[in-house]
């Protein structure tokens, strides 16, 4: 039996079904990373001093630059493929994967140093925040690539079957991927320099 | 969202527009960071530059600029309940169950006065 839906808008909503399931995915996302920002707030507020400059801002900054670039080819790789451009929709893909990676590979020097230095998670509260945003973020960052390599890969033979609903899942996985970027630039401040 | 080419074309132009802003945005965060304001004005402008950077991923990027009503709903919903979660630790800190009030104290000192003089 045949998904209805998955390219067809519904008559009630408009919508397809991912796009509300995503959309509804995302706004459970907001309330696990807003229950952890509200935690920093309250940990940071109730600190008698926090420290100052602890984290590299060098690095911070690139993978920020990384990310955003990485959203812009996301979203590249949808209007490429919604303009009948398969070759370049995935080429556009697998650039988003590869800066990713970096992204990660970065992270992995960042916290290599800390560790280095003894400035794990249990070393203060500060490190113990940073550590549980900045790593449930980095899970969130492995689960985009995974998906975004399935569809590049595997799930690319979707294409040639129903083209508008392998541009709907590139899509989906798009909102999601602009989402972890969204998160990523309210933590670089929050962590990174104040 | 557009599905004819020409207007996507045009988006792509937007797309990387906005991804240049937000470049931009990142550099005059972390220039603002090396001017070493006052706290609180230091946390205001940070903040203040990343809603304006997460507003254009948002409407841009992820098409919030022409969604469905469905969509709004669901992150209205999500706007709310975020605004709750934000406000909890202010609840918490202003929070006096368990902790003496000046006026219990000064009872107290009454009552223990009154015993006292017995």
């Amino acid at each position: 039996m045949e998904i209805p839906y998955t390219v067809e808008p519904r008559p009630d909503s408009g919508l397809a079904n991912g796009k509300l399931g995503i959309w509804l995915f995302l706004a459970s996302e907001v309330m696990l990373f807003g229950a952890l920002f509200s935690t920093y707030i309250l940990l940071r507020v109730g600190a008698i001093e926090w420290p100052h400059g602890e984290l590299s801002i060098l690095l911070g900054g690139i993978n920020t630059v990384i990310l955003i670039a990485s959203s812009v080819t996301m979203v590249l790789a949808w209007a490429q493929l919604k303009m009948n451009n398969f070759s370049r929709g995935r080429m556009f893909l697998l650039i988003t994967i590869v800066l990713a990676t970096i992204f990660l590979v970065n992270k992995y020097f960042e916290y290599a140093e800390h560790f280095g230095k003894g400035e794990g998670p249990w070393h203060s509260t500060f490190f113990a925040i940073y550590f549980t945003l900045t790593g449930l973020h980095g899970l969130h960052i492995i689960g985009g690539i995974v998906v975004m390599a399935y569809l590049a890969g595997p799930g690319a033979g979707l294409w040639k079957r129903n083209p508008d609903q392998f541009t709907n899942r590139v899509e989906y996985t798009g909102l999601y991927w602009h989402f972890v970027d969204l998160v990523w630039i309210f933590l670089f401040p929050v962590l990174y320099l104040l | 969202m557009h599905s004819d080419p020409a207007a996507i074309q045009k988006s792509i132009r937007t797309y990387l527009m906005v991804g240049a802003t937000l470049l931009v945005f990142t550099g005059i965060t972390v220039g603002v960071n090396l001017i070493h304001l006052a706290v609180p004005l230091a946390i205001t402008v940070a903040l203040l530059i990343a809603t304006m950077k997460g507003s254009m991923v948002a409407a841009i990027f992820m098409h919030l600029n022409h969604e469905k009503k469905w969509i709004y709903g669901a992150l209205i919903l999500t706007v709310v309940f975020f605004a709750v979660l934000m406000l909890l630790p202010n609840l918490s800190v202003s929070d006096t169950i368990g902790t003496p009030s000046p006026y219990t104290i000064a009872a107290e000192r009454a009552h223990a006065g009154g015993k006292a003089e017995k």
